[in-house]
């Protein structure tokens, strides 16, 4: 078991990270921070889960979120996708093994995967709409968001919507305000198996190699950690007894990545294009004050004046 | 609809001589178009880099800025449609257009003298026509498709990734045909008058578009009055 985190004292604490530990601002620049924090992560380990959903409840009750009361609609997911009010979302997969012929039943609990290269951020247009700390967390900030969705795009994942109350997206935040006073996040608090925990990436990453031993000793041989490379690693990592075939769990991507569209957008596109602009408005400027302007002629006035008496006596 | 925009326009002897070029309904029209190509260009730029992000101050603040880009754009669908409408027929390739377009260095040199005769339009206005037409149709239809708050459910986030791109691409590409658009309309003198006024001086036609004015002159009713008004 992992000692779970101590509960907060009744004291006032400094925030342990602030705005001076920002590494990646989007559509800015940030100073270098002085110190870098201890980089934490959220571990999930979908063999323990149980699909109670007490990390919904606990997520919408600490964000204060108010989604709406759905309906039935046959499956165990509640509500059926991720919206602005639901940030996390646990999505139910029935499998059968064709090895073992056994029904699975895989249980993912989704979200932000705080991923170390994330691509919302570097989709985003607004200075400052998403920021990424030294510890890893990539937050959202709202009064900065234009609620353009170009975050929805650049993301692996597909985790960020857009509130049509206050058109700006919202996500998991892993509750950086949490975090910030020594605390952590309200799903991990609330999860009865220890199927959620939370502490430093290293220890997480520790605490999951017992759990894949753990599994690989009870006959699942592909169990795994899943912290993809493609997008740097993430700071919300799985323990998977299929880490082969994560597509399993409710479409879990293979090898995010930074899709190679939003890369040429973000990348070339920006550069080039802004490029172009300014050589043609210099090749015109260059033009002007090298040929001059092309001016009509009284010449061509008089040849017009001809042209048209000319014509009148014509047909007169 | 009816005058000249796809109609001929009419002469008016007198010194300078003078030609109708544009219909008022073409100029207001034209000015709408104007107007939103130039608020998209700027909204549009705001989103695109981050230095030009500044620009969104422009229309109120980001917000602001992704909130009307889109209805602009509409804005500037319909009115260019209309502008498609009256001038499309005069903007078919003709055959001198090819050799205009051989001998665009002498049309830079300004040595229009050594260029063929060309109608109301030379091939360089049927380019920026015809590339408007095209990167207009191709800007609305993958607008529509990144224009999140209305249109995002219709599509996968797959599709618009690719929209994105071709929206970027195009704008760029729109805006360098408007560079190459109002800087010959600044380097041309005497163009500007067509589009404000309505008309330009016999010589700026006889210089230009001698075809045009050809056949403005010969065409039976193509100057003013039935009788000389000397």
């Amino acid at each position: 078991m992992f000692p779970p985190l101590p509960n907060p004292s009744t004291t006032d604490t400094a925030p342990r990270f602030s705005e001076k530990d920002l590494i990646r601002r989007s559509a800015s620049t940030v100073p270098a921070p002085k110190q870098q924090l201890t980089e934490v992560a959220k571990l999930i380990d979908v063999s323990k889960c149980i699909g109670c959903k007490a990390c919904q409840t606990a997520c919408i009750e600490w964000n204060d979120t108010h989604p709406e009361v759905g309906v039935f609609d046959g499956v165990f997911e509640n509500p059926p996708d991720l919206t602005p009010d639901m940030f996390t979302l646990m999505r139910f997969s029935e499998w059968e093994n064709p090895e073992t012929d056994n029904l699975e039943w895989l249980i993912r609990k989704d979200g932000c995967m705080h991923c170390a290269d994330p691509g919302c951020l570097k989709a985003c247009p607004a200075p400052g709409a998403i920021v990424q700390y030294s510890n890893g967390i990539v937050d959202f900030v709202h009064e900065n968001c234009i609620g353009c969705g170009y975050c929805i795009k650049g993301c692996p994942f597909n985790i960020p919507r857009i509130s049509k109350v206050d058109h700006t997206a919202y996500k998991c935040t892993l509750c950086s305000d949490r975090v910030a006073v020594g605390q952590g996040p309200a799903c991990a608090k609330a999860c009865p198996t220890q199927a959620i925990v939370f502490g430093t990436k290293e220890e997480m990453k520790q605490h999951a190699e017992g759990r894949i031993t753990d599994l690989k000793a009870r006959g699942y041989a592909n169990a795994g950690l899943y912290d993809p490379p493609g997008v740097g690693g993430t700071h919300v990592m799985y323990v998977l007894h299929h880490a082969d075939q994560p597509e399993l769990y409710s479409g879990l991507p293979k090898e995010p990545k930074i899709s190679p569209l939003v890369e040429a957008w973000k990348g070339i596109t920006k550069y080039a294009g802004l490029t172009v602009l300014g050589v043609a408005a210099g090749v015109g400027l260059l033009h002007h004050l090298v040929m001059g302007p092309n001016r009509v002629s009284d010449t061509d006035e008089e040849n017009a004046e001809r042209l048209v008496r000319s014509d009148r006596h014509d047909s007169a | 609809m009816t005058a000249h925009d796809v109609e001929p326009g009419k002469v008016h002897p007198g010194k300078p001589v003078t030609v109708d070029r544009y219909t008022v309904g073409a100029r207001i029209n034209h000015w709408i178009t104007a107007a939103s190509l130039i608020v998209l260009a700027l909204s549009g730029l705001a989103l695109f880099h981050p230095s030009l992000f500044f620009l969104s101050g422009l229309f109120g603040g980001g917000q602001f800025t992704r909130l009307i880009h889109p209805w602009i754009g509409v804005v500037l669908f319909f009115s260019f449609f209309g502008l498609f409408i009256r001038f499309w027929k005069a903007n078919l390739w003709k055959r001198e257009d090819g050799t205009w377009l051989a001998r665009i260095r002498d049309v830079l040199a300004n040595h229009e003298e050594n260029v063929p005769e060309v109608g109301k339009y030379n091939a360089g206005q049927k380019f920026v026509f015809w590339a408007m037409s095209v990167l207009i149709v191709i800007l609305i239809s993958s607008g529509l498709v990144i224009w999140d708050q209305y249109f995002s459910a219709y599509t996968t986030v797959g599709q618009q990734r690719v929209a994105l791109l071709i929206h970027a691409i195009a704008a760029v590409a729109i805006i360098g045909v408007w560079i190459i658009h109002a800087y010959s309309a600044l380097w041309v003198r005497g163009t500007i008058p067509a589009m404000v006024r309505g008309s330009v001086t016999g010589g700026w036609a006889w210089r230009h578009h001698r075809k045009w004015l050809r056949e403005l002159v010969t065409k039976p009713g193509g100057r003013s009055g039935s009788k000389p008004a000397e």
